[in-house]
């Protein structure tokens, strides 16, 4: 009786745990698109970030450590581009021009950099203005430290909020556990600082000794998708987990992600991490993948350019190489949809100022999205 | 008992053999698997299988085993060059790891000696170092 029941629990653990990593939200490849994509920079390697400025030229950042502008059919390479640390997944990340950038000209970069007395690197934030073909004024407004050789989850992404304030991420640094739960050191973090870099007196852990008082919300692993709700206003993330163990989650302010104590995910071995999903003080995140679609980039489509797309959210999947489509209903994923499959690793995805979709594709470059008429 | 001594010293040299490694191989591998586990493993995958058609695998791979040379230069430095790997064809670009030559040395043992993968020749920091892009 008693070798019954354990072999009965033994089987629902197995069951339990197989389910776990099965496709539980199907992806849905729609027949009909209502855009055709159409390459329009090419060439590209790693085009991790996207920036649209008033001119109509297009900044894009190559990991590799150039910074290229597109204007006019023309691509111009842009000079004074802060030294990358290029190791893993480090390299020339973000780049976001502010809210105002027609009056004051800023440019907000995030980077792998190795600026510090320790051996490696670690996420830094910048800012600079674009004069002819060379960036000017450059501040380094964050770095992220210590310096590790570590290769793992720089992040990193950039989006003002409507608050005025930055918030940027920066993953754990392969350090799963030391520093996504401890808020006296970086990384695993979504930040919240000032346009020039100081830190907002109300920020969560102003006050708490030995806090990195930039910090916003913590326990993440490596958030490189961050957007903010048209609507709402709230500040949305995506990250990678483990394997099976993506996630989107809208940040609160001092609120704690659960990582590495509470997951979806298995290691990649197989092996588990920690039995749990959820717990008291930390956040749930609104949806998960599994198995994991490595998600990079997020961007709301707030324009009607595209029939039926309107309010929906997109993310680029770096694994299974296409763009995703989730149709939202308020905070919760109702939808998923594969786009533009089969082209290579989607690295970001943005709605620029005219409302069309801009994608950028590892070893391809960045297409643009015709609307069908 | 001297008998016994010399059975099982001569017994136990083959076996050896068979079952240890080079010390200094074994040490390689060890310091690159976790290279591997830091840089490789997300695309390439735990047991080195890969996903077909996208990041080509390392185990029982025939490129991987044909071609050191060349392997050893897309650790160095990356590559973006269309190769066939067990009558696969792939083209999927692979960035700088931005790796020391010691830790290409370390990390290429490791791959080349493990999943039903062997050599016979440990690759050697010079060997790296010698490596053109």
């Amino acid at each position: 009786m008693k070798k019954s029941i354990i072999l009965f629990q033994l089987i629902v653990v197995t069951f339990n745990f197989s389910c776990g990593q099965e496709s539980e939200n199907q992806v849905d490849i729609p027949e009909n698109s209502p855009f055709s994509a159409e390459l329009l920079i090419d060439g590209l390697e790693i085009p991790w970030g996207m920036a649209f400025l008033p001119d109509g030229a297009i900044l894009i950042t190559e990991k590799s450590g150039e910074l290229i502008r597109f204007k006019d059919g023309i691509r111009t390479k842009i000079s004074n581009v802060p030294q990358v640390y290029q190791r893993g997944q480090g390299g020339l990340l973000d780049i976001v021009p502010h809210p105002d950038y027609s009056n004051n000209g800023w440019l907000y970069i995030t980077y792998a950099s190795s600026e510090g007395e320790e051996k490696g690197g670690h996420t830094a934030l910048m800012r600079a203005k674009l004069k002819g073909n060379e960036l000017v004024d450059n501040e380094l407004l964050y770095k992220g430290s210590p310096n590790t050789t570590k290769g793992q989850h720089f992040g990193s992404r950039i989006v003002f909020g409507d608050d005025g304030y930055l918030y940027f991420s920066i993953g754990e640094r392969g350090a799963r556990d030391e520093n996504p739960q401890d808020i006296t050191r970086d990384g695993g973090k979504i930040y919240r600082i000032n346009d020039d870099g100081s830190i907002p007196q109300d920020n969560p852990f102003v006050g708490t000794e030995g806090a990195k008082t930039a910090i916003y919300s913590y326990g993440h692993r490596n958030p490189q998708g961050l957007a903010k709700h048209p609507e709402t206003g709230a500040i949305w993330d995506n990250e990678h987990g483990p394997r099976g163990g993506d996630e989107i989650n809208i940040i609160e302010k001092g609120a704690n992600y659960g990582w590495p104590v509470i997951t979806y995910g298995i290691n990649y071995s197989g092996t588990p991490i920690t039995d749990k999903t959820e717990m008291e003080g930390m956040e749930q995140p609104i949806h998960y993948w599994v198995p994991s679609i490595a998600p990079s980039g997020m961007a709301f489509i707030t324009s009607d350019k595209y029939e039926g797309y309107q309010g929906s959210l997109l993310v680029g999947s770096l694994a299974f190489q296409y763009l995703e489509r989730l149709v939202l209903d308020g905070n919760k994923v109702v939808k998923r949809e594969k786009l533009m499959g089969g082209l290579g690793r989607v690295r970001d995805v943005r709605q620029g100022p005219d409302g069309l979709i801009y994608v950028a594709i590892e070893g391809k470059g960045v297409y643009k999205l015709i609307p069908k008429s | 008992m001297k008998t016994l001594f010399l059975t099982l010293l001569f017994v136990s040299i083959p076996i050896c053999s068979v079952f240890s490694q080079d010390p200094a191989l074994e040490e390689s591998m060890q310091r690159g698997s976790e290279i591997y586990a830091d840089f490789c493993v997300t695309c390439h995958l735990e047991k080195g299988e890969g996903v077909p058609h996208t990041f080509p695998p390392l185990a029982k791979s025939d490129y991987l085993m044909n071609n050191r040379e060349a392997s050893i230069r897309g650790v160095k430095f990356g590559q973006q060059i269309e190769i066939v790997v067990n009558g696969v064809t792939y083209n999927s670009a692979m960035p700088d790891p931005g790796l020391e030559n010691e830790e290409v040395a370390d990390v290429m043992n490791y791959i080349l000696n493990s999943w039903g993968n062997s050599t016979d020749k440990m690759v050697t920091l010079e060997e790296v170092e010698a490596t053109q892009k």
